[in-house]
């Protein structure tokens, strides 16, 4: 008998109609399929470039629909915006959030002293009972889809190991303007300069459809998204 | 050409039928040995879940959500149709050049790390997941909702081996809890309204809270507390994949509630089992899929999350990664030049929520862990070795059947997957299969009997004079609800009209003085 590889590639060559391939489970050998060509008459790009004003509305237009919050906010005044936003998730003043390595340090300048700041990176991570215990993360991204209302991000040192945007309970994630294209075709030829990089595309905080196909926002990923969108300076 | 009887076989029953014993509150359909062929027969399947109004209220109401969600989201897409146009174009180019692709991602997911495994059958895939969590030292799994792991039956393989499998999907939850089978594909418990979900969690989660209502954010809250420490602390996750691309070794998992990141993502070991016939080309054609997936099965724009992963990333997520590719009767359904477009599918599950046929009779009544119009050409074909497309007494050849062919399926699919041809197409095959073994074709018979009748004049009015009789077997609505036999085999599951009182002959007779084939002399 031969291994399953081989067997399996023999009934795949079997199924197509190559020749000497013997035969599929039933005894069959398929006729061989046409040659297709892919018709890519689909939208390759959207009508607004990267960036533009259109493609920022479109964006908060669709991720308030799918209950994130978001601001725009100047670079200048991203420190306060983070620090206010962060302070705000405690009402005794005493919140943890988790940065990535990477992190643009700038953005942690406003921060008081109710806020503790720990890093993670993926030489010295932080343990998973510490993520669950974290009341926050914040994150850069990689790219944005107008769209689809999606933010993706593929895990440089200013996105951070998976977990650490996924086990604590609000993701706060800074995108900037540039990063913002309008249609997924656009953020995936992006993305696929790197394809290789591990992906969680989003698309507002965890939800689920499954109890009589109704959206409930807020299941095992972080119950609430924060999205501070930088203008272009 | 073959002619094709368009009405429903006789009743069969499955082979490894286990009744639902009066102490199981919940489980209407007890797990079975064969994940695709279990249950009675679609006829007497459906007959039996008609009878359960809740049922039809709960699937009704679901997929009229669903239908209006998909909808709008779909009727603001302006290249929809170019979309779906590629879809179906490249799922048939990765059939075409399977072989190269398989090879191509195995390589790929090698250079990177991974380890790739082939399985030819739901045996084989089951041992090699079991070997892996053994050799862990694991006794318990986390799982990503998949399809591919429902249609091996990975859980019951795992559970006799000591390994205990949890569902962290919600709809999978409520599933597992309540010792039932999945009626969906994509929400595999729609069969259950959020009362009989409450109570579902009350009895049998363990730690739901007592006060627990039926509100759907508290249940889902429930879930969240539920199975957040199985999340922090499991060391083997099993999963399916939505999409595997060839150029890249990439995996990706389509999902909403961070489950499927929890345990993509958290545990060290990570074994996932894709159907071979799961490949997209290069990772540009990705761009076509989240485009079709996400707006065809939940109906939003985009689902929250989409993991994508290459192998082992150092120092990101599982440390150790195992694919594998599994068989399972796909080559059998390729080797069929028409029904091969079936593995096209994405699961998309739209073709359920627009079935008249699905929405009235649930996913049980299918038998196969594949329902609704794709399961109905997919179940079948994946299980041709065993006599599932034309096999007599094999319960999967009555599946084609369970459609009216109003071509709602097909007008949804996201990959153009024509389902009402194939459909027909897997009834002639049944028919010819039938054909074979009995001495006597009653189809032939009859259309014999009609042909002598209506070549000639004189028996064609007798004919139609003796049918008028038939008259008398309507109800005041003029619908023959029971007719006798051989009529029988007709109205078993379906009205028929009630014939006229009188034929057309004998009217124009009336109105006109003479017989109609005297013809007109003016």
């Amino acid at each position: 008998m031969s291994d399953a590889r081989t067997e399996v590639l023999s009934r795949v060559r079997a199924a197509l109609g190559r020749p000497g391939a013997g035969t599929t489970p039933a005894g069959l050998i398929g006729a061989a399929p046409r040659d297709v060509i892919v018709p890519r008459e689909y939208r390759g790009a959207g009508e607004h470039p990267a960036g533009s004003p259109e493609v920022r509305e479109q964006l908060v237009d669709r991720l308030v629909d799918y209950k994130a919050h978001v601001q725009q906010v100047a670079e200048a005044d991203l420190p306060a915006a983070v620090a206010t936003l962060l302070s705000s998730l405690s009402e005794e003043g005493q919140v943890t959030v988790v940065v990535p390595h990477g992190l643009d340090k700038a953005w942690l300048a406003g921060m008081g002293d109710g806020v503790e700041v720990r890093e993670d990176s993926p030489a010295a991570p932080l343990p998973a009972s510490e993520l669950d215990a974290a009341d926050a993360v914040l994150t850069a991204a990689r790219v944005a889809c107008s769209e689809t209302g999606t933010i993706v991000l593929d895990g440089e040192p200013d996105q951070g190991r998976r977990a650490i945007s996924l086990v604590p309970d609000v993701h706060v994630c800074v995108v900037r303007a540039e990063q913002v294209v309008q249609t997924v075709p656009e953020a995936v030829r992006r993305l696929g300069a790197y394809p290789e990089r591990p992906q969680t595309w989003i698309s507002g905080p965890s939800a689920t459809s499954d109890i009589e196909l109704d959206r409930v926002e807020g299941v095992h990923g972080p119950r609430t998204l924060h999205v501070l969108l930088v203008p272009p300076s | 050409m073959s002619r094709t009887f368009l009405g429903l076989p006789r009743t069969l029953r499955r082979p490894d039928d286990v009744a639902a014993g009066p102490d199981e509150p919940f489980g209407a359909v007890p797990h079975p040995q064969a994940p695709l062929r279990w249950g009675d027969a679609f006829p007497e399947a459906a007959r039996q879940t008609l009878k359960n109004g809740q049922l039809r209220r709960n699937l009704g109401h679901a997929t009229q959500v669903i239908r209006a969600k998909r909808a709008a989201v779909v009727s603001e897409v302006p290249d929809w149709e170019a979309l779906r146009d590629a879809g179906s174009a490249l799922k048939e180019r990765v059939m075409a050049e399977l072989p190269e692709l398989l090879a191509e991602l195995e390589e790929n997911v090698t250079a990177r790390g991974g380890v790739v495994h082939w399985a030819r059958d739901a045996a084989e895939a089951n041992r090699i997941v079991a070997e892996i969590a053994k050799a862990k030292g694991a006794d318990e799994v986390v799982k990503v909702k998949s399809m591919a792991t429902q249609e091996i039956g990975l859980n019951e393989h795992l559970a006799a081996e000591g390994v205990a499998a949890i569902e962290t999907d919600l709809a999978e939850l409520i599933v597992q809890l309540a010792d039932d089978m999945p009626s969906h594909i994509l929400v595999p418990a729609i069969h259950r309204n959020r009362t009989e979900i409450r109570d579902i969690f009350l009895a049998r989660m363990g730690d739901a809270p007592p006060d627990l209502s039926d509100v759907p954010r508290e249940l889902a809250m429930a879930a969240r507390a539920h199975l957040r420490r199985k999340f922090l602390s499991a060391k083997v996750a099993v999963s399916g994949a939505n999409f595997g691309v060839a150029s890249t070794g990439t995996l990706a998992v389509v999902e909403s509630e961070g489950n499927g990141r929890m345990c993509l993502t958290l545990p060290e070991t990570l074994v996932t089992v894709m159907g071979i016939e799961k490949l997209v080309p290069s990772f540009e054609d990705l761009e076509v899929f989240l485009q079709l997936l996400p707006r065809s099965s939940t109906g939003e724009r985009m689902n929250p999350y989409t993991s994508l992963w290459t192998g082992v990333t150092p120092g990101d997520g599982p440390s150790e990664f195992h694919l594998i590719l599994l068989d399972n009767g796909r080559t059998d359904v390729l080797a069929d030049t028409v029904g091969r477009a079936a593995l096209h599918c994405i699961r998309c599950s739209a073709c359920l929520n627009v079935c008249p046929v699905y929405e009235r009779v649930g996913g049980h009544a299918y038998g196969s862990v594949y329902p609704g119009p794709i399961g109905a050409i997919l179940t079948p074909q994946l299980t041709a070795s065993t006599g599932g497309v034309s096999g007599h007494h094999d319960v999967n050849a009555a599946l084609p059947y369970a459609s009216t062919l109003c071509g709602a399926c097909y007008d949804v699919c996201p990959v153009k997957i024509d389902i009402p041809s194939i459909l027909v197409d897997l009834r002639a095959r049944e028919v010819d299969a039938d054909r074979s073994r009995r001495g006597v074709d009653p189809w032939a018979a009859a259309m014999k009997a009609a042909s002598w009748v209506m070549s000639d004049g004189g028996r064609f009015g007798l004919a139609g004079r003796v049918a008028t009789l038939g008259h008398a077997l309507g109800g005041r609505d003029g619908v023959i609800r029971v007719a006798p036999p051989p009529a029988s085999a007709w109205t078993r599951s379906r009205d028929l009209p009630a014939p006229p009182s009188q034929t057309f002959r004998q009217w124009w007779a009336k109105e006109h003085g003479r017989p109609a084939d005297e013809g007109d002399d003016e």
